[in-house]
């Protein structure tokens, strides 16, 4: 593989595609800029958590709050859901056919829903234990910063179904091959950004 | 919430009440009618302007062409020339209330007749327009104008989202203008810190105005960056390397980068203090562990990169100016992209300068303060290359010129203001005085304001095929000049002399002379605004003697100007080839301008898309719901922004053939105009003579 | 170069497509393990408090890496504006997170706010 055909972030579709894969540089760089925009967009609310650590005003903290083993099966769930897309980014490039790649698609899609499951269960013990974002400016820093990634985890979901959507109406047309790929980064990133989160809000908190 | 919650009461917190003149008829008191008159006459203004506009574009039928010409298009030239109208509305009004706060502070010896609430709201709107509602939209109106002109491309990358930042924008202006008619703006200034802000102590509907049209302009703003910087990064033409990028072009890149990476601190700011507000969250509250200082942070971190999204913009202007109108190439200008660069990226070092006495360590302050004062050098290194520009050029003094030598005079001042505030000492004594009024005015206004006004005159005869009235234009640059000096300079010696900023009254006397002087040169701010009116009447009058069709009536060196003016939708015929920084100084002088070009071919261009006015008229519903807390309202109006976003992803016809026969036309009747003009010379560069083609003095001699 | 990668139909997977799969595999089984040994640090306590924070960063930035290299497909083979923009944007996370977090860490001892628990 020579370097030019390397265009941007993400799986490239390859001289194979031809022309999608021309149209793809600039749509996927200017996507690129938006996550690294978002990415800012995280690092204030990840500042405003650690900087609001001690602001537990009496409530209960991270360690009356938080379940290890809840978030470990969300990690996990996340992480298949990375690979799944990623499985279903291969199908779309070496052209395995619109079956395969809703399949894929479908299988990232539960399990994005059911990550989207756990943590709100969490959320529902949380507030049961007293730990509802009203209660001090340490939970109201939690709750700007985990329910804000699965918002996006959320809108990551709807956004999945209007590609299945387009597929079925559309095939596999120039616009739908650039939307799975953007989402395939989006999907991604919000991984990243789990990482950060599991690691600074869970992690260092149960430590 | 239940449903009842939601439709009763059907108007959330609607009511009489909230109409400006209610509580001067209920409660008739001298400082109620003085107040209430003056609110419902702006208000009665506002309404009238939207009367009359209605009733005219009715009358002359021009609702269709309105519609599919202009609020529809893709086009970045339209979208950019709706930007600075929008620009020039809202600039309106912000004048005058700035006009009003200094009358009321000359006349404030013991009392003045505004109420400290609605001076308090006249100071907050003026802010929060000029910022975010008329230098944003300004830069984001000539940015997107020129910059794809000038880098040689056809269209922004994404056409439809430019489409819909400035439908998002639109619906903060109409917002804030609003909170004019309907309620009160918010009074807790353009930063609006909280605890002031929150709804223990301000439970109206002002700060939330404020929140949702910040929100608004902030997520258009970062849509904006987004597309300016991928299509600077991608869709220069070939040969146009990043060293070769008009330095407009740069500053723009610059602005843009910061666009992107300084409005998420903004928009977390906002929905904190929203949700704070809406939800009883402790972000920024005194109790429950909320942190008050934490904001301020937070906003700084948005507000400081702010200020030079504000201001590059300009200093891109005004290298393009320097250089056109001394008719020579840009000195340094590899010093200038460096220090370009270097400024953007010490923005984002330097935030904490704003609240040196919120009571960190002094260490901090120190590391801040420094890296403030460095600022100062890449901006000196501009500096100079503006004047090294200008030394042994033959310089014509034309508005844009004018403009741009009183900024080098002014903004060296205001920069050196600057520098001495950078010192956390000298901050201590004068922070909160008007002394920092007089600071950041004198680089906003000279720096960022002229620029835009010297870019305006400077591309009009591009945008509209005329030139502007020179002669109106001088007047209203003198006035600018003039009134901006009389108006803020007396603010530096009041600052030292103790008056606080945002002081309605006051009781010291030696302060009323000053005041004065200031006051009076307010009046001719707001008659430099009135000559720039009459300017554009007087030019549209006389516009078939000031026709400058074959598009370069400024000598122009970058590619902007290789075209005819207007220019046609698709931009270029053949998109140029580039080989040297100024590009069309180098196509003038080999004798490669105005060339019959070969066979063209078909172009493909964006089709219009109702995607922006449908989600800007969204988006300002739900807006409008939220600050009045009607939640059906709310509802409804993001079920209808999901569904639109959806639907938009199904679209698949977004585009247009331009035929290749219809190219060709228009090609040939511009070189054949260009053919037919009269050559001018730099000279009768003012005259009706000039027709957009410039006389060569070396053209030929390589060729 | 066209001619050279075409993917040859249906039938077997070309070696870039096995390439590509193995990044995808490889990336999944490196994350799994950074995941799994920070978790398990957590839960059973194996070291003291201030080494298991760093250790628990150490293992982020590092799985951090590993999506952004097999998942996202980030190298250097590639135009380098991509790489460089990450690299761009952690350098402003650096000085704003960063300075937010010193800013209101001084703020906090000098206004004798509660310490961290």
């Amino acid at each position: 593989m020579s370097q030019d055909t390397i265009k941007h972030p993400g799986l490239n579709l390859g001289c194979a595609h031809g022309g999608d894969h021309d149209a793809a540089e600039r749509v996927m760089f200017g996507f690129w800029l938006f996550l690294m925009s978002d990415a800012v967009l995280f690092g204030m609310v990840f500042s405003t958590y650690v900087a609001s650590l001690s602001a537990t005003a009496g409530g209960p903290g991270p360690r009356d709050l938080y379940n290890i083993r809840s978030v470990f099966i969300e990690t996990l769930l996340l992480l298949a859901s990375s690979f799944t897309f990623g499985m279903a980014s291969l199908a779309l490039k070496y052209k395995h056919g619109e079956t395969r790649l809703i399949g894929w698609l479908t299988v990232t899609l539960a399990l994005g829903v059911a990550f989207l499951g756990f943590e709100s269960h969490d959320f529902v013990t949380m507030f049961a234990k007293g730990g509802a974002p009203t209660r001090s400016g340490f939970l109201s820093a939690f709750f700007d910063l985990v329910p804000l990634h699965g918002l996006h985890v959320t809108g990551g979901c709807i956004w999945l179904v209007c590609l299945v959507g387009q597929i079925a109406r559309y095939g596999l047309d120039t616009r739908v091959k650039l939307g799975i790929m953007r989402l395939a980064l989006f999907w991604h990133f919000l991984d990243i950004v789990w990482i950060a989160i599991f690691s600074v809000v869970y992690l260092a908190g149960l430590a | 919430m239940s449903l009842a919650a939601i439709i009763d009461p059907p108007l959330g917190r609607l009511s009489l009440q909230s109409l400006p003149f209610w509580q001067m008829l209920q409660h008739p008191t001298e400082a109620n009618v003085i107040n209430g008159v003056i609110a419902t006459g702006a208000a009665c203004v506002m309404v009238l302007g939207a009367i009359v506009s209605f009733a005219l574009i009715t009358k002359y039928r021009k609702w269709g062409v309105l519609w599919t010409e202009w609020l529809t298009s893709t086009d970045h030239k339209k979208i950019g020339i709706m930007y600075v109208a929008l620009a020039f509305v809202m600039a309106a009004r912000a004048l005058i209330e700035a006009c009003l706060m200094r009358a009321q502070q000359a006349f404030g010896l013991g009392g003045g007749f505004v109420s400290p609430e609605h001076f308090a709201e006249l100071f907050s709107t003026h802010g929060t327009i000029m910022i975010f509602f008329v230098v944003m939209p300004f830069l984001t109106g000539v940015i997107n104008y020129a910059m794809p002109l000038q880098i040689g491309a056809r269209e922004v990358t994404f056409p439809r989202l430019n489409s819909i930042s400035l439908g998002l924008t639109a619906a903060g202006a109409l917002l804030v203008m609003v909170s004019l008619l309907i309620g009160k703006f918010s009074t807790g200034g353009w930063f609006g810190y909280p605890p002031y802000t929150e709804a223990n102590f301000n439970p109206g509907v002002g700060p939330d105005y404020w929140i949702w049209a910040l929100s608004l302009s902030g997520l258009a703003s970062t849509f904006t960056g987004i597309n300016f910087v991928t299509t600077i990064w991608k869709e220069r033409a070939p040969g146009m390397r990043l060293l070769r990028m008009p330095l407009f072009t740069w500053t723009a890149l610059c602005t843009s980068i910061l666009m992107m990476f300084a409005m998420p601190p903004l928009t977390i700011a906002m929905a904190q203090l929203a949700l704070d507000r809406y939800l009883g969250f402790h972000y920024f509250t005194n109790a429950h562990g909320g942190n008050m200082m934490h904001f301020v942070n937070l906003f700084w971190m948005f507000g400081h990169p702010e200020v030079y999204i504000l201001i590059l913009p300009s200093f891109g202007i005004y290298s393009e100016v320097v250089a056109t109108f001394s008719g020579k190439t840009l000195y340094g200008y590899r010093s200038m992209v460096m220090a370009t660069m270097a400024i953007a990226i010490l923005s984002f070092t330097v935030w904490l300068h704003h609240f040196f006495t919120m009571g960190q360590s002094a260490d901090i302050n120190a590391v801040f303060g420094i890296a403030s004062m460095l600022i100062g050098i890449p901006t000196g290194v501009k500096i100079y290359d503006w004047m090294w520009t200008m030394f042994r050029g033959r310089i014509r003094f034309t508005v844009p010129m004018v403009y741009s030598v009183g900024f080098i005079f002014l903004f060296v001042l205001g920069g050196m203001s600057g520098i001495l505030l950078a010192d956390p000492g000298v901050d201590y004594q004068v922070h909160n005085s008007v002394f920092l009024v007089a600071h950041f005015h004198n680089v906003a206004v000279p720096g960022a304001l002229f620029g835009l006004l010297a870019g305006y005159h400077f591309w009009f005869p591009k945008a509209f095929g005329f030139r502007l009235s020179e002669r109106w234009g001088m007047v209203s640059a003198v006035c600018w000049i003039a009134g901006f000096m009389l108006a803020f300079f007396p603010l530096y010696a009041l600052g030292l002399m103790g008056l606080p900023r945002r002081t309605v009254s006051y009781t010291e006397p030696s302060y009323v002379p000053l005041e004065m002087v200031a006051f009076l040169g307010a009046i001719l701010v707001i008659a430099a605004l009135g000559a720039l009116l009459v300017q554009l009447w007087v030019s549209i009058k006389h516009r078939n003697e000031n026709r400058v069709f074959v598009g370069d009536p400024w000598d122009g060196r970058s590619l902007e100007w290789s075209v005819s003016a207007p220019p046609p939708d698709y931009d270029f015929a053949v998109i140029p080839v580039v080989t040297d920084r100024d590009a069309f100084t180098a196509a003038k002088e080999s004798g490669n301008a105005y060339q019959r070009p070969g066979a063209c071919a078909d172009i493909e261009l964006p089709k219009n898309s109702a995607l922006g006015p449908a989600l800007g008229a969204i988006g300002l519903a739900i807006a409008f719901g939220l600050v009045w807390h009607i939640w059906w309202m709310v509802i409804l109006s993001a079920l209808a922004a999901v569904a639109t976003t959806i639907s938009s992803g199904f679209a698949r016809d977004t585009t247009r053939i331009v035929p290749a026969q219809q190219v060709q036309r228009e090609q040939q009747r511009w070189i054949a105009a260009a053919a037919a003009a009269t050559a001018i010379s730099r000279a009768d560069e003012c005259k009706s003579s000039n027709a957009g083609l410039a006389e060569q003095e070396y053209a030929g001699v390589s060729a | 170069m066209a001619q050279v990668h075409e993917a040859d139909g249906q039938t077997e997977p070309s070696e870039e497509e096995r390439r590509d799969f193995r990044s995808y595999v490889r990336g999944i089984g490196l994350a799994l393990l950074l995941t799994l040994v920070p978790f398990a640090l957590v839960r059973w306590a194996w070291i003291p408090r201030f080494p298991l924070l760093i250790a628990i960063g150490v293992f982020a930035l590092v799985q951090m890496i590993v999506h952004f290299r097999f998942f996202l497909h980030i190298g250097f083979r590639q135009k380098r504006e991509d790489l460089q923009l990450i690299l761009f944007s952690t350098l402003l996370l650096i000085i704003l997170v960063g300075g937010t977090i010193w800013i209101m860490g001084s703020l906090a001892l000098r206004m004798a706010m509660p310490p961290q628990p």
